[in-house]
């Protein structure tokens, strides 16, 4: 099974890989996934509080190449966005952008709930 | 250094060795018979063939050349005897042992087996990969017909007690099969000498070619019959009708033959450069496990977790210039993580960080380094990714997290 070069690209130099300070009130964190399962994403955001505007990202994966591939895509896409636009993202969009074979799908499902799991947390947090 | 294309997968094939290929080149052409054409000098030459490839087996197996069935490898073999003994022997019984480790060829068998009537006992092994003798002898019933354990372990390496389960076999006279393909060639495997009446195996894993295999079966006390699985022309003994593979058949004889002059040097080459492959590994990285038993393991093989990261992931880190296999769920169709290693009592999340790694008769001491030092950066590279390893850095206790699993 061959990767396409955008791929390969993101998982060779991914972007934004790190942590954010998840104790700010301006973080939002998403970890979704299980050891047992074989991928674990973690992606988190911090938002600007008066445009709601995303202004960094940050992941960290523990996964195979596709799952690493699509949260620093996700990350990449997040910034600039505000956090409404950010809940359009859809997972198709990711596997369409990396040409993921069918079989690695659901690492762009697991990009899409982290998203949604950062801006909920987020959101609970500034309630 | 510029290296390319290291090979370390040599249990999923080897290369085929290039003494064996020059030994089979000229039946494709030049001595184009069937071995079944017995009226002419084209039919006799290649019968020839095939008489002095069945001897350079029964040569390295310490067994008749009589006993050797050709197949087109040892999925076909280890369902012919599997499936063959079931049929043959369904009057003294319908049971079948095995272990939870053993190929898909024998699960999948034995599973059919189950579909026409059979019952089969799937024995869980210790947590080193071996079988447990007292927990077999205990599954034997009055209708207990077969015991099939593999030699070696195709994932571990691990290597079974093969004159001991002989011995239980022997004392409740119940026939013994085994999945020897990983081994041939490569150890000692003499099915006489350990009690074995049925044995698979096949030539691209011994650096012979791919498409031909061989059953061991029996002849003598007890003769062993199959009831053949492929019908037709009534070759091999009727056993496993087909017209020869006579090229395929040279490159097997040639390699048993390459096996049996060279294992012994081979096997303590081999042994040293794997040892020295999985030190450098283990010095240099923190949180390694071997899989399965050091003590019981083919040379050539190493099977390591390496915690925290997942395989698949890690592969495609040096999958450019270096070849190894993992048990991760995401290089598997099923989308589970390797069967094996479950079995081995490792939880899913190390089955998931596992490499195979595998040498060969042509991996040089250059590779080694080299692999050990880009599997070791590969290693750093998925750990600085991981989210889990800095949870487990920061002292988190992972079992206690509440995981979205999906």
């Amino acid at each position: 099974m061959a990767y396409s070069e955008k791929l390969l690209e993101h998982f060779k130099h991914p972007k934004n890989v790190g942590t954010l300070d998840k104790s700010k009130k301006t973080v939002g964190t998403g970890l979704v996934g299980a050891p047992e399962c074989g991928d674990v994403m973690r992606l988190q955001i911090e938002v600007d509080e008066e445009t709601q505007m995303i202004k960094d990202a940050k992941f960290k994966t523990f996964g195979c190449g596709s799952a690493i591939a699509s949260s620093s895509l996700a990350t990449e896409w997040l910034k600039g966005k505000t956090i409404d636009d950010a809940l359009k993202i859809d997972n198709m969009a990711i596997v369409e952008e990396l040409a993921l074979p069918p079989v690695k799908i659901h690492c762009s499902v697991l990009a899409e709930d982290a998203i949604k799991g950062a801006i909920k947390d987020y959101k609970e947090k500034n309630a | 250094m510029a290296v390319k294309s290291i090979y370390l997968d040599n249990n999923a094939t080897t290369p085929c060795d290039p003494r064996v290929v020059e030994a089979m080149l000229p039946y494709f052409h030049n001595i184009p018979g069937n071995a079944a054409s017995r009226n002419h000098p084209f039919g006799w030459a290649a019968e020839e063939a095939v008489d002095y490839s069945r001897d350079q087996i029964a040569k390295l197996l310490d067994v008749d050349a009589k006993e050797i069935i050709f197949t087109s490898g040892a999925t076909e073999s280890d369902n012919l005897a599997l499936k063959g003994v079931f049929e043959m022997y369904a009057r003294k019984g319908n049971h079948i042992i095995t272990l939870e480790t053993e190929h898909k060829a024998v699960l999948d068998s034995c599973k059919k087996i189950e579909k026409m009537g059979g019952e089969v006992t799937y024995l869980p092994v210790q947590r080193n990969g071996l079988v447990d003798l007292a927990a077999l002898e205990a599954a034997i019933t009055d209708k207990t017909i077969l015991i099939s354990i593999m030699w070696a372990n195709n994932e571990t390496g691990v290597i079974q007690p093969m004159k001991e389960i002989g011995a239980i076999c022997e004392k409740h006279g119940v026939l013994f099969m085994s999945d020897a393909t990983q081994a041939v060639g490569k150890i000692p495997t003499h099915p006489k000498e350990v009690g074995i009446h049925l044995m698979a195996f096949t030539g691209h894993k011994m650096y012979g070619p791919k498409g031909v295999g061989a059953l061991f079966v029996n002849r003598k006390n007890p003769r062993v019959k199959v009831t053949s699985q492929m019908d037709g022309g009534g070759h091999e003994r009727g056993m496993r009708s087909g017209t020869l593979n006579v090229p395929g058949i040279v490159g097997i004889g040639a390699a048993a033959e390459l096996g049996r002059l060279e294992m012994a040097e081979e096997a303590k080459r081999l042994s040293g450069l794997r040892d020295r492959l999985q030190t450098g590994l283990v010095s240099r990285l923190e949180e390694c496990y071997i899989n399965g038993s050091e003590e019981h393991r083919m040379p050539h093989v190493t099977n390591i977790s390496f915690k925290h990261v997942e395989g698949e992931g890690l592969m495609m880190t040096f999958n450019q210039d270096i070849a190894v296999s993992s048990g991760s769920a995401c290089t598997s169709a099923s989308l589970e993580p390797s069967y094996v290693l479950m079995a081995l009592g490792l939880g899913d999340d190390l089955a998931h960080s596992s490499l195979r790694l595998s040498l060969g008769r042509f991996t040089t001491e250059e590779e080694i380094d080299y692999a050990i030092d880009a599997i070791a950066k590969g290693v750093q590279h998925m750990r600085d990714l991981s989210p889990i390893w800095e949870m487990y850095k920061e002292g988190v206790d992972l079992d206690a997290v509440e995981w979205a699993e999906h």
